[in-house]
């Protein structure tokens, strides 16, 4: 049975985690994501599937939360926004090091500090480099829609435990805040005691006697630990990228941007495409794994430049260097501290910094 | 068909539900929608506002920089969204406390007195559908009266519905009281 709803990304979450089969939930109020908690609270799920919600004392007890409710082979989650995001960085550390699946939600906001509660994207590379300390990643899911918001849920929960790793769905304030309409397919149950004894047994801690550390004290296995991570990100980057590509099939210019921004850079597109510039986007899903090979073919192809648009200093723009390795000009246009720009503001840009230059 | 609204006016004006009526509306008639407010501090007491946009197609970008339509409901609104009013475009604004009138020529103006009409009928509650019955007058091709009923129908929590004859009769005023400015 299909369901058409109006609503907001924030309520979106929620009900995926819910539909997902999220065993717990564990989080923190902050603007603007505060309505995925409230929305949980209203639903009451615990009467429903059994799920637990809870409103931690912090965001730090929160991610300590789903560190233990992970280490027994359940679906945990927490939300927050940047600064929140700040504070579970040990936690995150920690739960990747033991190899915990779980889902974190970022409804980012504008920064550095307390910032503002307005939307910025200016916490990618915390999200894609370093969410933690030691070396490590999250896999990294950039929903652009309400409906986006609801299924990476559940993709974001199939990655993490088929990789055995944190996953992020890293959004922001404009995608949090809309309402659209979202479809709404059958629920899945939460996972049995049996289902996890079967599939997870050989490291969730179900009813056995059993230690989760993230803690070696010799320094050769840590060794074979990292190894191990870094084994499932080479995987992950060959079989989990995730990329949407519009207008690019005969594109001379590229414009690359992910959730919020990859909405408002898809007018852009449109906008340029009506003066007769060969416009296209790319949007990478995944922004870890990232679309590296995508880039380099569309370069290869002869587009003839790139634009970046993110809501933040210029953090993405790096990354798309890196992948087309200086093969054509990549530039960037951006608004930081939860201000944002106009579909013809980036069309603008790609103007002035892609097509002027290149002439 | 896309139609990119702006809705601005003060918190408490009830503009965020308002726009969440026309994005209800647009679904009944199987439209493709967005609602995207500001939202924040600025909502309690200063100016809210709220983009909606209901098209046949997927909407590329939520958030806007030319209208079809902006419903201006209080000065600082004005002064911000005249200018972002497509040529042609529509601008309807509660006449009250506005100091300085729209200039433009080249957009069609209306000017629907909701706030006094609310007041003498002892019901601010009903100003905001008031406002949208004038919208559906000057833009019919939108969304039908029966979707934008049952919009309202949608928008509203249950115990709320036994204010639905007075929202209907509410639109129903908005659009006889719509005018030209003099």
């Amino acid at each position: 049975m299909k369901d058409v709803k109006l609503m907001k990304g924030n309520e979106a979450i929620a009900l995926g985690a819910v539909n997902a089969g999220c065993d717990g939930y564990f989080g923190y109020p902050i603007t603007p994501q505060s309505e995925i908690i409230e929305t949980l609270m209203e639903m009451k799920p615990w009467e429903t599937t059994g799920m637990a919600v809870l409103q931690a004392e912090s965001e730090i007890a929160s991610i300590n939360m789903v560190y233990g409710a992970a280490a027994m082979g359940k679906k945990a989650m927490t939300t927050s926004s940047s600064p929140g995001i700040s504070l579970c960085s040990e936690g995150l550390s920690y739960i990747a090091g033991a190899e915990l699946p779980c889902v974190v939600v970022n409804v980012q906001r504008g920064g550095p500090g307390l910032g503002t509660i307005q939307p910025a994207q200016a916490d990618y590379a915390q999200a894609v480099k370093a969410p933690g300390h030691g070396d490590f990643n999250l896999i990294v899911l950039a929903p652009n829609s309400v409906q986006e918001m609801y299924d990476h849920v559940f993709l974001a929960y199939e990655l993490a435990f088929k990789y055995r790793n944190p996953a992020m769905i890293l959004t922001d304030g404009v995608i949090g805040q809309m309402m659209e309409k979202l479809v709404v397919d059958e629920a899945k149950p939460r996972m049995t005691e049996e289902f996890i004894r079967e599939n997870y047994g050989s490291w969730a801690l179900v009813g056995n006697k059993g230690v989760v550390t993230s803690l070696e004290l010799e320094a050769s296995r840590q060794e074979k630990v990292n190894e191990r991570i870094q084994a499932k990100y080479k995987a992950l980057k060959e079989n989990e990228v995730r990329v949407e590509m519009t207008d690019c099939d005969d594109a001379e210019f590229v414009i690359v941007a992910f959730g919020s921004s990859a909405r408002i850079a898809a007018k852009s597109v449109e906008i340029l495409r009506a003066e007769g510039i060969k416009a296209g986007l790319l949007r990478p899903i995944t922004l870890f794994p990232f679309p590296d090979k995508q880039l380099q073919d569309l370069a290869a192809k002869g587009v003839k430049g790139f634009l970046v648009a993110e809501l933040n200093a210029g953090q993405m723009v790096k990354d798309v260097r890196l992948a087309v390795n200086g093969a054509r000009p990549v530039e960037y246009y951006g608004r930081m501290g939860g201000m944002i720009y106009s579909p013809g503001e980036i069309a603008e840009a790609l103007k002035e910094k892609l097509i002027e230059k290149t002439k | 068909m896309t139609e990119e609204i702006i809705i601005a006016g003060f918190g408490g004006q009830g503009v965020l539900s308002l726009g969440k009526i026309l994005a209800y509306s647009g679904i009944m008639q199987d439209k493709e929608v967005s609602w995207m407010p500001s939202y924040g501090p600025e909502m309690r007491g200063g100016t809210a506002n709220v983009t909606v946009m209901i098209s046949d197609r997927r909407i590329s970008s939520p958030i806007g920089q030319e209208y079809d339509t902006a419903i201006i409901l209080n000065q600082q609104s004005m002064d911000k969204f005249e200018k972002t009013v497509k040529p042609g475009g529509v601008l309807i604004y509660d006449p009250n406390g506005i100091t300085r009138h729209p200039e433009r020529r080249d957009i069609s103006i209306y000017t629907i007195a909701a706030t006094e009409e609310a007041s003498r009928r002892g019901n601010s509650k009903i100003f905001n559908t008031i406002v949208l019955g004038g919208y559906l007058k000057v833009k019919p091709g939108v969304v039908t009266l029966d979707n934008v009923y049952a919009g309202i129908k949608s928008s509203l929590p249950e115990r709320a519905w036994k204010t639905l004859p007075a929202n209907e009769e509410a639109v129903r005023i908005g659009m006889e009281l719509i005018r030209k400015p003099e």
